[in-house]
């Protein structure tokens, strides 16, 4: 059996009246892959995320995740067909503890209904107890057990960064889309985060798309790296090529750089 | 784990006992009369009503103005169904009938709560300000429809079938209700939707589904106090479910801090046993400055504590005990990384 691609992206279009935030995107990512999303500030990258995760629904175009089509879905049945993602500007629920970050994100399969929880019937402390097991593995794998009953709010940005991740593996995904998840790090908490994407995409099974700034991270980690410009793909590629594509320099650094 | 259980069951249990037991002690000895009887019991109503608003604001984050116009439709239906189907069998009666007060509230709010919840906040509070008018002009003027109501006159009729021992036992049965919903799945959902709704739709919480959830039960609570009023005192106006009287609940659940069970309850009581000390202490004469001094209690409590009384805090037994035990609560430092 030939495997299919977990996402493919077919001839994109998103506008905001007259703006042409994206055009013409056409991306497929295959199982396992780590796939680098770059490009210069309002390129169109976390666009492209937010019509994925189904916060916008494309102009036009086609979304397929696992063979099926997503394109427009309601972001929380998105979530549930196993896309999570983490954002730019971190969103935990804040004053919310860390380990309740974690838990709430499985209640869609939580096993138990609305009476189970009012009448605490042995089935609610059944699934209470597993899903409270299962989330207390996942902080540990993310170095966060010992924060568990600290306030989101109240923890490190490195590892309210950690936390958001460790949320997203908790809806169990195929794809995890991470948004600049080495934004405002240092270049030692960047190498962390770099081992950390590893480890975490092994040990889950993952396959990642990340959109990313900082090129030491993205050339360390990514397979394959989609360079966008003013909404369109400029290039696409090794990480060793891009980074002396012409096309590539001109984006970042301005006219006459490659030279 | 076990033990400890059953130890904290015990001691909630003990506590409830010696409430109860020095309120009816204090009854028998004539300390309370039937005057402070009567506010006592609305103080517990309040607590029904604001614990509803408090799962609707203070744990899922939906503002709503309207609060006090399910109170009234729970205490208008209870009371219609009590007054029609007055029969020898109080007890059923009183059952059913507090029943239908908060079917009543929590099927209108389904209704309306379907088109109305897509709204974000500030809209959302004039949309419910909006139906509270509606209801408060529907109280008003329902006679024409169904006599019984009694309209802008008031109604009277329904038989005083609530007391004490009832208020107690109801109240008592809510706070252990909300205490299990919001330590639940369905409360997390909730809470997410409050911190940030667009981050709990993207990891997989159907938002529109919790928020309804939530105002559903909520005005459902509304109604089952508003069910208990009708059957406590025996005089139903369309003036005690107006805006005023939402604008009471949101006090409360806003100066005993969003998000906290304790804060709402101790507030409730507080602020009914306020408005009444305030009446002897301010005489006849100055009776309308109680709403100058409430005024100024909330602007006062917003400068200084905007986070509430509680801010989110609980007293003990209303925390359900962790269920991991892979780990108790550890204040040590970060880590690191896990690999």
């Amino acid at each position: 059996m030939v495997s299919m691609p977990v996402l493919v992206l077919e001839d994109i279009d998103k506008s905001f009246g007259g703006l042409k935030a994206v055009s013409g995107f056409n991306m497929t990512i295959e199982k396992g892959e780590v796939v680098g999303l770059i490009g210069p500030n309002g390129a169109g990258k976390t666009t492209v995320f937010n019509m994925i995760s189904g916060i916008y629904r494309p102009s036009s175009g086609k979304i397929t995740f696992l063979g099926d089509e997503i394109t427009g879905m309601a972001p929380y049945l998105v979530c549930q067909k196993g896309i999570a993602r983490t954002f730019q500007n971190i969103r935990l629920f804040r004053e919310n503890t860390v380990l309740d970050n974690v838990m709430t994100i499985f209640h869609p399969r939580a096993g138990y209904n609305l009476l189970d929880a009012v009448l605490r019937t042995p089935r609610f402390k059944r699934h209470e107890s597993a899903i409270t097991g299962q989330a207390m593995e996942l902080l540990s794998a993310l170095g966060l057990e010992d924060r568990a009953y600290d306030k989101a709010m109240n923890l490190p940005y490195g590892a309210q960064r950690r936390l958001e991740i460790a949320r997203a593996l908790a809806g169990r995904p195929r794809l995890l889309l991470l948004d600049e998840p080495a934004a405002g790090m240092n270049p030692a908490e960047v190498v962390k985060m770099v081992e950390l994407i590893k480890y975490v995409k092994e040990k889950f099974d993952l396959t990642v798309l990340l959109i990313e700034h900082q090129m030491g991270m993205v050339m360390k980690l990514c397979e394959r790296l989609v360079v966008l410009d003013f909404g369109q793909i400029i290039a696409s590629g090794l990480p060793a090529e891009i980074r002396s594509d012409p096309l590539v320099l001109e984006a970042y650094l301005g006219k006459g750089a490659a030279v | 784990m076990q033990k400890s259980k059953w130890g904290s069951f015990i001691i909630i249990a003990a506590v409830t006992l010696v409430v109860y037991a020095v309120v009816r002690t204090l009854e028998t000895m004539g300390l309370i009369d039937q005057y402070w009887q009567r506010v006592l019991d609305q103080a517990l109503i309040m607590t029904i009503g604001a614990l509803g608003l408090s799962i609707i604001y203070g744990f899922t984050g939906q503002f709503s103005l309207g609060h006090a116009a399910f109170y009234g439709l729970g205490a208008y239906s209870a009371g219609l169904f009590s007054k029609v189907y007055n029969s020898d069998h109080n007890l059923l009666l009183f059952m059913v009938s507090l029943l239908v007060g908060a079917a009543v509230a929590g099927l209108v709010a389904l209704v309306i709560g379907l088109p109305i919840l897509r709204l974000r906040s500030d809209y959302l509070g004039i949309a419910t300000l909006g139906f509270g008018i509606i209801v408060k002009v529907g109280m008003d003027n329902f006679n024409k429809l169904i006599p019984a109501l009694g309209g802008a006159t008031g109604m009277s009729g329904t038989p005083q079938l609530a007391n004490f021992d009832w208020l107690f036992i109801v109240a008592l049965l809510v706070i252990i209700l909300v205490r299990n919903f919001v330590y639940s799945t369905y409360g997390r959902a909730c809470t997410a939707v409050r911190e940030d709704e667009i981050a709990a739709d993207v990891l997989g919480i159907n938002t529109t589904n919790t928020k309804v959830i939530a105002f559903v039960l909520g005005c459902a609570l509304a109604g089952l106090a508003g069910g208990m009023y009708a059957h406590r005192y025996p005089f139903l106006h369309p003036s005690s479910f107006d805006f005023l009287k939402s604008f009471d609940f949101l006090l409360v659940v806003v100066l005993g801090g969003l998000g906290s069970i304790t804060g709402t309850v101790v507030t409730a009581v507080a602020w009914v046993f306020l408005l009444e000390v305030l009446r002897f202490v301010l005489g006849q004469t100055f009776i309308d400055f109680r709403g100058v001094i409430y005024a100024l209690i909330l602007i006062i409590a917003i400068i200084v504590r905007p986070q509430g009384i509680f801010s989110g805090r609980e007293i003990g037994f209303l925390v359900p005990k962790p269920f991991s035990t892979l780990v108790g609560r550890k204040d040590g430092v970060n880590a690191g990384t896990g690999s």
